[in-house]
């Protein structure tokens, strides 16, 4: 009878218990919250660059063969056709972010990582990659070749 | 005279030790395990083993810290210097490349045996639970410390690996990001995965060991169903000093087989890591990732409207889980009855592994 009066009321043990729980909570927290925003890598500033320059002629490049530049701080991939178009398109697979190359003999993009194939135009033909390569647009200016990123 | 003087000055540096750390209990605990003698006894020794070369690996590891610069600019440099100038670092850095992978091996061989002879069941699920956490741990070594020296083959496993869970929806880009150390694999993540690889592994698998040595110390060898069935589990030996030597003959036997691999086979170093060169032909995992390497492969872009790797992963993720919740699953084991049904899944995983991992082995890099 006694404790059912008792119960409602905040008894002395009941408060110090609350106190030691909310003090023990908030000191792990104070804890892990640091460390955990300790491991989440800072934001570094992205390349905004739009466009790039790149450092060889129109006329050096090949027919029907591939190389990586720099685009940004990603990887890119300058093709010509045997047709003799110049394309660029991400080097970035879409699969598993491998960087692709290209296949004089199946005279198209390939990965090398998990056999993804991509058409001239940088459409997934055959393999996992479940999109296309991006493509990027290219401009020849006296024999200068500006990529640039679709708008 | 001398003889009698000489075992009493040795009663009392052995009672005086005995009063201050309790060495007659240790050595009352080590009279008292015994270790079963049936037809299945053999698979008891590949946890031992797993422990050997994980000791080594420990030992070897610290000795490659010496030489070892975890930078971008400097890892591959540093392990090139290790290998040719360093008298012995040729045969430092085989031994725990090739200990490794025998490690592995013979963690999943422990793992499969374990699984098949149903050891897992009441009481010991905690031991099995530490030991799945510990093949984890085990896989996650073997992928953190494969980047750190920098090259061409390293680099892109670590960027295919990393992406693996970037497929994820939701959590995916944050995971990735965790992993890298930034967007891409930079010398972030070579110092990320040098930490995880040096210091965070080593702490965690520590911890878990210790509780896994714990529990199987606690309820002793597992004696198999089919055993006990038969009437059989009755003959025992000590396991000191008995299993311990036998032990000892497979530990002294897996070092020279490793000094022979390191010395015919030392462990390659391939080109330096270049991230604007495209993947290598003929790129590989190791081959204990080979079987996930290979069906990822197989899998094509879309199933079913839903990207074909996220339902590889998820149905990885899923495997996985199954295979740590197996004492949980397998409620036939666990009240005594044979359980053909859990063993036809034992068995079909083995081959499923060894199936794809052989053919990812006979494929043509450029097709």
């Amino acid at each position: 009878m006694a404790n059912e009066v008792l119960d409602p009321e905040v008894t002395r043990r009941g408060f110090v218990n609350w106190l030691l729980g909310t003090g023990a909570a908030a000191f792990f927290l104070s804890v892990f919250y640091p460390i955990s925003r300790y491991l989440i890598p800072p934001r570094v500033e992205e390349s905004t660059a739009r466009s790039v320059t790149l450092a060889l002629k129109a006329r050096d490049i090949k027919v029907n063969t591939g190389q990586i530049f720099r685009f940004g701080n990603r990887p890119a991939i300058l093709i010509r056709t045997p047709a003799g178009e110049i394309r660029a398109f991400s080097a970035v697979c879409t699969h598993l972010a491998c960087i692709v190359q290209y296949r004089a003999d199946l005279s198209h993009i390939w990965c090398a990582c998990h056999n993804g194939h991509f058409d001239l135009h940088g459409k997934n033909i055959a393999g996992p990659p479940p999109k296309p390569l991006e493509e990027y647009t290219v401009n020849v200016r006296t024999e200068q070749v500006i990529v640039s990123k679709k708008s | 005279m001398s003889m009698h003087s000489e075992n009493s000055r040795q009663g009392k540096l052995f009672s005086w030790l005995d009063e201050r750390l309790g060495l007659s209990e240790i050595a009352h605990l080590a009279r008292k395990k015994q270790v079963p003698i049936h037809r299945h006894t053999v698979w008891y020794y590949f946890g031992g083993m797993t422990l050997f070369l994980f000791i080594l690996q420990v030992a070897t590891g610290i000795l490659l810290l010496l030489y070892y610069r975890p930078s971008s600019g400097e890892a591959y440099e540093s392990i090139q210097f290790l290998m040719t100038e360093v008298q012995f670092g040729w045969l430092i850095r085989s031994i725990h490349s090739w200990s490794a992978n025998l490690m592995i091996f013979v963690a999943f061989v422990h793992m499969f045996s374990v699984l098949l002879l149903k050891a897992y069941r009441s009481p010991r699920e905690i031991t099995w639970l530490s030991g799945a956490a510990l093949l984890a741990l085990v896989l996650a070594f073997g992928f953190t410390g494969y980047l750190l020296p920098w090259n061409e083959l390293a680099y892109f496993a670590t960027r295919v690996g990393t992406e693996i869970p970037g497929v994820l929806p939701l959590v995916g880009g944050f995971l990735r990001r965790l992993l890298r150390g930034g967007d891409e694999v930079t010398g972030a993540t070579l110092t990320r995965f040098y930490g995880i690889h040096v210091a965070i592994l080593p702490a965690v698998s520590t911890g878990i060991l210790l509780l896994h040595l714990w529990m199987v110390q606690k309820h002793g060898m597992s004696v198999p169903p089919s055993v006990l069935g038969g009437g059989g589990g009755k003959r025992s030996m000590p396991f000191f000093p008995n299993f311990m030597l036998r032990d000892l003959v497979g530990w002294l036997s897996a070092l020279a087989a490793l000094a022979a691999l390191a010395a015919y086979y030392p462990a390659e170093l391939g080109d330096k890591a270049d991230p604007f060169e495209p993947a290598p032909i003929g790129i590989k995992p190791e081959w204990y990732f080979m079987f996930m390497f290979k069906t990822l492969k197989y899998l094509p872009g879309t199933i079913l409207g839903i990207e074909g790797e996220l339902i590889g992963i998820v149905g990885f993720g899923l495997a996985g889980l199954f295979l740590f919740l197996i004492p949980f699953l397998d409620r036939r084991s666990s009240r005594g009855w044979p359980s053909p049904l859990f063993t036809c899944v034992g068995l079909l995983l083995i081959l499923y592994m060894v199936a794809l991992t052989i053919l990812g082995y006979l494929e043509v890099p450029t097709q």
